[in-house]
This record gives structure tokens, sequence and C-alpha cells, in this order.
């Protein structure tokens, strides 16, 4: 086992680099006239809408006020990856879109950027003073080993270190984070910025072993034997593939695999020769790297769909932002062969679903963003799966139907956004903490959507009204 | 157009908007430009035994990113040399003869009242206004404010200056007093042309957190000042009322106090006062702001089928009465407009903790409660059902009101944030007018 190496090596030359910041940090003078402008809504429709039902009314007051320090302790009370959040969760489909301001003026607040705000503010003012922004509890003599160092997994074991327990987390690659570190797109959060916020969550009292692959050595049987809990945080496998002929050899790329190359991978360049890439799929990791595709120069990024925009699962806003950078979509095309000259990819044969023919479309790279696999080896045999693959838990613990074994994050949704991975962990640690007795000092402060604000009952018993 | 122009006790100008004394008339070169951007008059920054200020001199509040609700200042009167003031007036005066140039005065002794209203005169000044008003710095030497608390110094320094005086002599009250009546008919025994109000408010504008000094800071310590700006407009406004409602006082008035806008000077002129002063929004935005002081006024007045301001004057004064001649049958319910309403549940919560829980939520939040043991659980829906919004997946709701439980006390219609969306409606009542002091009269209370 592999002993975590602090600060990561990065590859110097990694080509996201040359992808800006698409929504840039909010100056002092833009948070203070955008946190003045909430309205600090009473049961507010953004807590309901975010997953991990952040106290958003209260950090923007914090934020009006200059308590910073409150500000992001009150973000990170509800979801602990409150760095990268800000920055990679769909705000527009979630708590932005949900603002009340969208029914006044259509100009809802822009909390993502004030949730980077806080919390970017808050480290370094933690970074330049004595005082930390948390302090872990006293031992409790808990180990708890969780698999994938991915958002579920970092979530769980900050909210467990707080409490005293120690937490362990096995990453089988060279670099923490999961998807934010290899698959976020690198104009929402870059791979530095994703390795700072795990540097911040190591230091809470998280312990990180990289390199190693649960299953052989060590066996997840193993791990449920010598620690008291066991999270799975395991994501998702490898790209799906389509199965057509042509399809194996250089030119044709699963889409995660291609990002991770775009934002890891040392040297990685795309050729010059590269001037046409067909990307095949209608979800967001398509528009992400189509979007990134024609951000980095590629000349033409065109999405091929076998259905239409309104069918996509895409966010209409994902698509529009890949739109500004010239990224084309057609519709109601299905691959049926991939076209080489040689080893060279040079087209796409696709059956036109409107016309019921066949339809060549030139091409150097096609890019498949057609989902992933899931995980269901290498396990336990209690663990259960759905339909769909995905990981059975209890919808309230996380708890799969092993009582020791707790699951969060994609392999239990599928693939959803980071926020769903951090309420995974969020959960399956307050559960594990309930199983030891354990009631968590930080504690969000918003009642979850759905709880009642229970009348006191004194104020039940009195009768003579107001 | 309506008629602007005015007659205060004998000055005139060409319309009711004058700069107060302050920084925006400190110098002959600014009167000019403001009297060219449209203002009718401007009051001279206070003559007299030139000081020495200090730095820093001002503090503002900002209220949630608005800027300079409030303003203090430990300023003191002009530090420029009285000749050359004295040669500025007469400048601005032979360049806008039909502006109002009124110069204020603070000097100690008879003689130096003498001395300072003849220079004054001779100068061309049209009025004088004398700064019985200036709480800090000034007060602590005999003059300003600690003249216009002691209502017999007061009435004697008046009556000075009005031996002296050839031209209409302004009183400047403070506000820092318990009754204004009391420095106003001291005035008005004094033989005053005129009264302006309010100065200054003595204020502790705030504390610098980091080094626990006051503000504005003079190197680590600082003073108590004047407060000024929008904040104080209500007290300005009462002040201005009580007087111009008591028959004793028989002399017009100059508002002072938080003006800002056309608004506000309507609102002033509505309570008595015949010309508006205004300093901290120029201090804030320029003389510029003077543009829409008159546009808007005019709009008004010709809306409202007034041909002057004149007749706009003191029409609010009959209908400030006290709490005791005021209808105690009278009643008002808030109306929510569903289809206005965004859901921010602002009205709720602040009728649930600041009021009288009238106002109810969807079921399981709402804690609003008249006694009824299940109440607290928000079961009289049958009130009005709640309306769901959905604005992408978040769930916002409209609240209700209870008709029956609200007692129209308006709150819900001052914080709500969509224009018209609460509107507080009159609720017919079958009793007759009746007043507490109707009551009393009946020997019923």
């Amino acid at each position: 086992m592999k002993a975590d190496t602090r600060p990561f090596k990065l590859p110097a030359a990694r080509l996201e680099s040359a992808l800006g910041d698409a929504k840039p940090p909010y100056s002092d003078s833009e948070a203070l006239i955008e946190a003045n402008r909430c309205l600090y809504c009473f049961d507010a429709p953004c807590i309901t809408a975010c997953p991990t039902g952040i106290d958003i009314p209260s950090f923007i007051k914090k934020i009006a006020t200059g308590n910073l320090r409150g500000s992001a302790r009150t973000i990170f009370a509800s979801n602990m990856m409150g760095i990268s959040t800000a920055r990679v969760c769909p705000v527009e489909e979630l708590c932005v879109g949900a603002c009340v301001y969208n029914g006044l003026n259509g100009q809802p607040i822009q909390i993502g950027r004030l949730q980077r705000y806080a919390t970017t503010k808050a480290l370094e003012q933690e970074a330049a003073s004595s005082r930390p922004l948390f302090t872990a509890a006293r031992d409790r003599g808990k180990r708890v080993a969780l698999v994938g160092a991915g958002p579920a997994s970092l979530a769980c074991a900050a909210y467990l270190a707080l409490e005293g327990v120690t937490p362990v987390i096995f990453e089988k690659g060279d670099l923490p984070g999961g998807l934010n570190t290899t698959g976020v797109a690198p104009y929402k959060f870059n791979t530095e910025d994703s390795l700072q916020e795990i540097e911040w969550l190591l230091g809470l009292g998280i312990e990180l072993r990289t390199g190693v692959t649960v299953g052989a050595d060590p066996s997840l049987l193993s791990l449920v034997e010598s620690h008291d809990a066991v999270f799975l945080g395991v994501g998702l496998g490898a790209d799906h593939a389509l199965g057509l002929p042509g399809e194996d050899g250089p030119g044709v790329w699963g889409a995660t695999d291609l990002i991770r190359a775009i934002k890891n991978r040392a040297g990685f360049k795309i050729p010059a020769d590269v001037g046409t890439v067909l990307v095949v799929g209608g979800g967001n990791t398509s528009i992400d790297i189509a979007r990134e595709l024609a951000m980095l120069g590629v000349a033409s990024v065109t999405l091929v769909y076998r259905r239409t925009e309104r069918e996509m699962s895409a966010y209409a806003h994902e698509l529009s932002g890949a739109r500004r950078y010239g990224v084309r979509l057609r519709e109601r095309l299905r691959p049926v062969k991939i076209l080489r000259d040689g080893e060279r990819v040079t087209g796409l044969r696709m059956s036109d679903l409107a016309s019921a023919s066949e339809v060549d479309l030139a091409c150097d790279w096609v890019v498949l963003a057609i989902g992933q696999a899931k995980i269901t080896s290498g396990l336990v045999p209690e663990i259960q799966f759905d339909d769909h693959g995905r990981v059975r838990v209890d919808p309230k613990t996380r708890r799969t139907q092993h009582p020791k074994i707790f699951a969060g994050g994609d392999c239990i949704n599928g693939g959803q956004e980071v926020v769903n991975a951090a309420a995974d962990g969020r959960e399956a640690a307050f559960a594990m903490l309930k199983d030891w007795g354990v009631r968590p000092a930080l504690a969000p402060t918003a009642p979850p959507a759905g709880m009642t604000t229970p009348l006191p009952a004194a104020a039940n018993e009195m009768t003579g009204g107001t | 157009m309506a008629d602007l122009s005015i007659d205060l006790g004998g000055i005139s100008s060409p319309n009711p908007f004058w700069l107060a004394s302050g920084p925006p008339a400190n110098s002959g070169e600014q009167v000019m430009r403001a009297f060219d951007a449209g203002w009718g008059g401007a009051v001279w920054k206070t003559l007299g035994e030139p000081i020495v200020n200090v730095s820093s001199r001002l503090g503002g509040i900002d209220v949630a990113g608005a800027k300079l609700a409030g303003l203090n200042n430990i300023e003191l009167i002009t530090d420029r040399p009285l000749d050359v003031n004295f040669k500025e007036i007469y400048e601005v005066k032979k360049r806008y003869p039909k502006h109002a140039v009124v110069v204020s005065l603070m000097v100690e002794t008879r003689d130096d009242w003498r001395e300072i209203i003849k220079r004054s005169e001779d100068a061309g000044a049209d009025g004088l206004e004398l700064n019985f008003g200036c709480p800090h710095g000034m007060c602590e030497r005999g003059m300003g404010s600690s003249v216009g608390q002691e209502p017999k110094v007061l009435e004697t320094i008046t009556g000075w200056a009005k031996e002296f005086a050839t031209t209409p002599v302004l009183i400047k009250l403070t506000p820092n007093i318990g009754d204004i009546l009391d420095p106003g008919l001291a005035a008005v025994r004094g033989g005053a042309d005129g009264l302006a109000l309010i100065n200054t408010i003595k204020s502790i504008i705030g504390v610098d957190l980091d080094t626990l000094s006051l503000k504005p800071t003079v190197g680590t310590e600082s003073t108590n000042g004047g407060y000024c700006g929008p904040a104080v407009k209500p007290i300005a406004l009462h002040m201005v009322g009580a007087l111009a409602r008591d028959p004793r006082i028989t002399i017009p008035i100059s508002g002072i106090g938080g003006i800002s806008d056309w608004r506000d000077a309507a609102e002033f002129i509505a309570l008595g006062a015949t010309s508006v002063q205004v300093c901290t929004a120029v201090m804030h935005l320029g003389y510029r702001i003077v543009e829409d002081m008159i546009d808007g006024l005019d709009n008004y007045l010709t809306e409202q089928g007034l041909a002057s301001v004149q007749e706009l004057v003191g029409a609010a004064v009959p209908g400030f009465k006290e709490w005791g001649d005021l209808d105690l049958n009278y009643n008002v319910v808030a109306k929510i407009n569903s289809d206005l309403c965004i859901g921010c549940g602002l009205c709720y919560v602040a009728c649930l903790d600041g009021a009288h829980q009238c106002i109810h939520t969807h079921q399981n939040l709402c804690s609003a409660y008249h006694g009824e043991p299940d109440h607290g659980l928000g079961l009289r829906t049958e009130i009005a059902p709640p309306q769901e919004h959905a604005l992408n997946g978040g769930l916002a709701y409209v609240p209700f009101v209870d008709e029956d439980e609200c007692i129209g006390c308006n709150l819900c219609a001052l914080i709500c944030p969509v224009t018209d969306c609460i509107t507080m409606e009159e609720v017919p009542g079958a009793k007759p007018k009746e007043s507490w002091n109707d009551r009393l009269a009946k020997g019923l209370a």
C-alpha cells in the first residue's frame, strides 16, 4: 500500500490549462452587491432545490454582514464539497433556478458564485490565521474504510473525521477526487482546484491511500472485517462502446477517457490534423467534451444524437453554452459504422431516422458519450443491484443490504451530480454516527426538505390566542 | 407648468429648492454652478469667526448595500476668511439677482451679530439664517445648538438680529430638544420672519471594529457629530408638521432633513414647508438632482390640479391629528395577490415573529396559531388553500391571510418585495366613527 503523498504531483503541461474560468471569482464589491440583493427568503425555495439543503439565505446574509467564517461553516455544515459544488453544480437547474427572483425580474441570485466567494475567502482567512474553520472531536476509536476517493467518499470521510472517527480512503488511481479531478469541465473547475479542495478536506483528519485497488488485495471483505464500517464510493466504470464495425482503433474515444486526457495527461495534445469531431450522445458529458474540444480549437464539433433536442438529458443551459463556442447539434442520427481509411478515421456512417436513409459524415475523431459501465464485481454477496446496475441502498441512510456497508454517489444513482454524491456521503456518515450513538456537532442548519417545524409544546397548550 | 416660485417671509426664489447651509454652499463658484443646475436658492455655509477643522470629518451609514442612508459630520462652520465669503456673495448676487442667497450666521456677542449682519447685507444677502442648531464643536463654545436648546437665549439673540437686520431673519432650529414648539415659539416671540429645520441630530455614526475608534476617526479618536441624510427625514417631517399645525406659529417654514427627491420635498411642503433645503443628497449625487426635483414636483402639481406650489403648502396639515382623535372603528386587512406573489415567505415570517401570526403558509411549515391546539400544523387551510408556485424544481408557496385575525398593521405590505402584491384593503364596518377621545367624552373608556 502506498502512503498519501501530498502535495499531489500534477503534470506541468496539461491541456486543460488553456481553458479559462467560465465564471470568474467575485471581487469583494461584486460579492457584497450580490449578497445584499438576496431577499433572505423564509423557507427559501433555493434550499429545497439543493440536494444537500444548504441554508443558502443564511450563508448569503453572512457574506453581507462580513461574517465569512460563519458563511463558510454554514455551507460546509450541509455540504463538505462546498468548494467544488460552488463551481460544478448545475445551479441553473437547482438553487439558482429556484430563486424567487426568477418570478420577479428574471435576475436570480448567483448562489454558486457567492458560495465560491465565501468558501475561498474563509479558507484564505483560515490559512492566514491560527484558527481552523473546524476542529475535530476527540478520537472515538472508530475506523471507517472508504472505497474510491470521489466526492461521495470525501464528504462522508470529512463528516466522520470531524466527529473523531478515523476515515481511511482507498483510491485505485494516483489522484484523489474522482470526476472532480478527472472529469469536470476545466472551465468550471480544474484539476488544481480539485486537488486544493481535497488537501483542505484531508487536513480535517482523513487518511488517503492512493494506488490501492480494493478487490483482490485488500478485498472488500477484509476491509469490512478490519473496520467499523465501509463506504463504497466507487463511481462508474469505463465508457460504454457502441459495438460497431470500425470502432476499435485510434481516433475513437470514450468521452470520459478523452476528458481525463485533456485534464490530467502529461503532454496530451489534440493533433493539428484533427479538424472535425463528432460526439455521439445526448447527455451532459457529450456537451462537456464537445465544448471543451471547440474551446481547444477543433474547427468543427458536432453532437449527433439519435433523438431530438427536446429529449436530450443534457441541461438546456449547457447546450446553449456549447453552442456559443460553435458546437452544432444533429438530431435523429444513429451511428452504424466507423469509416476508416486504413488506421485513420474518415467518417461516421449513420442511419438518418427521419428519412430512413444512411448518411456519411466526415470526421477525424469520433467521441462516444453514451454512458459508463456500472461496477458490479469485486464486492460482497450481500450487496444487491437494481435493474440498472445501481447499488441498492436505504434511501435515508445509504446503507446497503450489508449492515456495515454504505454506498453513495454515482454507483447508487447511475451518474448524477457532485452535490448528490456529497449528500450521500453526509447521510451515510450521519447514519454510521447514529449507529454508534454519536450526535454530530456539525449538523445542517436548514431542515431538510419536507421536515416540519414543530410547534413548541407550550404553544400547543395555549388557548388564549393572540 | 405649475408656478414653482415662492416667497418665504420676504425672501423670493424661482423655485422652493434651496441648498442647505453646508459643504455644497461653501463658495461662490459652487453656488453659481448650483444655480446654473436649477437650484432656486442657497443658504451659504455658516459664517462666523473662522475656525480650524479636523480630518477626517464624515461618517456614513449603508443599509443593505445602499450608500449614505445616513451621514454624520464633525465639520464646523466656514474655515475661509469672512471677507472672501462676502466678496463671493456679492459676486453671486450680482450675477443671479433673482435667486435667493441667504447667509447662515453664527457668532457670540451682540456686537458680533451687529457687525456680521451688516456685512452680510452689504454683500447683498437676501436674508439671514441664524444657526442655532449645530450640535457639535460650536455648541461647546456657547453657540449653535446651545442657543437652540435655550428658548430664552434664542429669543434674545433673535431680537438682536431683528434689531440690526433689514432683510428677513430665519431661525434654524436644532432637533436636539424635547419639544420643537419651545424653540419655535421663542423664535416667533423674538420676531423671526421664518423658521428653518431641522439642523443635524447629535450622533455617533459608528465604531470601527478593527481599531475600536469611533467614526469618523481623527487619529485614534473621535467625537459626537451631527446626523443627517435620508434616515432623519421622518424626524424632520414630524417637527415641521408639529410647528405648522400650531396656530401660534405664524411664520413660514423652510423644511430640512433628508430631502433627496421631489417626493420628499412635496411631503415637507404638504406638511407646511414653503421652501425645502437639501444638503446630503447633493453631497452624494451632485447639484444635478435638482432637475428631477423641479420636473417631478411640476408633474405632481399638475396632476393634482394645482396651479402653484403655494397651493400645496400645508395641505396635509389638517390630517395630522392626535392619536386620541383617530377612528377606533376603522379596519383594514392585508390581501395577497397570488398572481404577483413570488413565494419569498417574508410576509409569513414577518407576521409570525414580528406581528400577529395571521399569515399562514403551506401545511408542513406553518407555525402560526390562534390558540387552537392543532393549528400549529396549519390546518386552517380552509381559509384559503395554499397555492404552490413551481419554480424550476424548487417549490415556493403563496402564503394566505386569515382576515378574521389580521389587525391591519401594514407590516407585510411594507416588507413585500413585489410592488402592489400585498395591499391593505378597508373592511367596511357597521359602526360609526368613534375615537378614544369620543369614548372618554362619553365616559366609556
